[in-house]
């Protein structure tokens, strides 16, 4: 068996993303499969890991992307449990009955841009630094490239009020590991489709 | 900055109860400050102590800090509770984020009618059963150990507890099919810091149902029915 991890999951994103974003930023090449368990799931190092979030934690943990000490540790939690809300609120407008989709990714929109982007945009302003912590690559900023790029999925201008996070935007995008992610062929996966919302939802229930 | 930590939340469980358990299980002494108005609420945002807008805050070390498990992860990093290495830790979080998982599920079920507390609360027991307590059983079987990782008391005991003890508040027999969980929660109980937790005039609260607040408990019981709802669906 390889060293490479595998992932387990469907063909898509839901909670697997930002394992994918986080194992492509520390530059580690996985390979995967459709089979479905309790997923995610995700074996690496002689463990088959579940639960997002600690799969996450491991994964910056032994990349280097998770600070250097329990206080960088705690900012770059409070962050990414940010995101992961705002993440939350995106991917729930999927399942929205078909009426209130609308005005519910309104709220979604004004949410991003009323509580969570501010947050971010004054972080990068009060130390004028390129990363959101430690001056130092970690996964907050993985995952708000992530977030970032999703929003515009939705509203292409998000940004316009925020200056400091679309320089953040092309600077992350830059660095070698996310280019390559970010390039067609790699193993980051298309939006939801409202065709695959009956599949997904048959798999998940 | 030296000082106890200070929790600003209702007086209720909610998002803050497994930060409360931690703290005293890890022998931490705490203050708590309550939330009871949405006026007090809005001073907190106003003031920029919220991250997020959103609580629970817990001011430690210096740092107001949001987000339940950026709390908890902190609390447990900074007093040993949370492994010896990374591949503890990766343990120590499976194991919390399914108890985490199942807790989840009881604390919606204030909030929601009479008929879909009954669905869901046939549903939690049933994922207790089968989904959630076999792993622990056969972790501790497997190991022998007294606690689930690392032959050390962690977070992830901690957490495992806390949610027995949830669990059977819906279902007092629960653990009847889980003789290794029954010595654990024995075991663990009688920890001196979380023995003293669990006795009555500690800082644990008691669950937000009916039952609790027709009997009208001892701190802030009409906040609790108006706000916790309120607060529990912005902030959840």
């Amino acid at each position: 068996m390889s060293g490479k991890p595998r992932l387990h999951y469907v063909n898509a994103r839901g909670r697997m993303e930002p394992i994918r974003w986080l194992l492509a930023a520390a530059g580690v090449e996985v390979y995967g499969d459709l089979l479905f368990q309790q997923v995610p799931m995700v074996e690496i190092d002689g463990m088959k890991m579940v639960q997002t979030r600690a799969i996450l934690s491991y994964i910056a943990g032994k990349y280097n992307l998770y600070g250097k000490d329990l206080k960088e540790r705690a900012l770059i939690d409070m962050y990414v449990e940010g995101l992961a809300d705002l993440n939350e609120l995106i991917t729930s407008n999927f399942f929205q009955p078909a009426d209130k989709k609308e005005e519910h990714l309104a709220t979604v929109m004004d949410k991003a841009t009323t509580r969570y982007f501010p947050v971010y945009e004054k972080v990068l302003k009060g130390h004028g630094q390129d990363f959101l912590v430690g001056n130092k690559l970690s996964r907050a900023d993985v995952q708000l490239l992530e977030i970032i790029l999703l929003v515009e999925e939705s509203k292409p201008d998000i940004l316009a009020k925020f200056p400091l996070l679309q320089s953040f935007k092309a600077k992350t995008s830059n660095i070698p590991n996310i280019k390559k992610f970010l390039q067609p062929g790699s193993q980051r996966k298309l939006p939801i489709q409202e065709k695959d919302i009956p599949r997904l939802m048959q798999i998940f229930h | 900055m030296a000082g106890k930590p200070k929790l600003h939340y209702t007086c209720g469980r909610g998002k803050m109860e497994s930060i409360r358990w931690l703290l005293a299980a890890a022998g931490v002494e705490f203050e708590e400050q309550f939330i009871e108005t949405n006026e007090h609420l809005e001073k907190l945002r106003n003031g920029g102590s919220l991250l997020f807008q959103q609580v629970p805050l817990v001011e430690i070390d210096g740092m107001k800090m949001v987000q339940t498990r950026a709390i908890l992860n902190y609390i447990a990093g900074k007093y040993n509770l949370y492994g010896k290495d990374l591949k503890e830790r990766a343990w120590i979080d499976m194991y919390v984020e399914g108890t985490t998982d199942l807790m989840g599920m009881i604390m919606q079920l204030p909030l929601q009618s009479a008929e879909m507390r009954e669905k869901n609360l046939a549903l939690i027991i049933e994922r207790a059963k089968t989904r959630y307590f076999p792993v622990y059983e056969k972790a501790l079987k497997d190991h022998g150990h007294d606690y689930l990782v690392g032959n050390k008391f962690s977070w992830a005991d901690i957490q495992l507890l806390e949610a027995i003890l949830m669990v059977e508040e819906c279902k007092p027999d629960i653990l009847s099919a889980f003789p290794q969980l029954q010595a654990f929660k024995g075991r663990i109980s009688n920890i001196p810091t979380i023995k003293k937790f669990l006795q009555p005039g500690s800082q644990r609260k008691p669950p937000a149902d009916d039952k609790y607040i027709a009997n009208r408990g001892k701190c802030c019981l009409t906040s609790v029915r108006f706000h916790f709802p309120q607060l529990l669906l912005k902030y959840l």
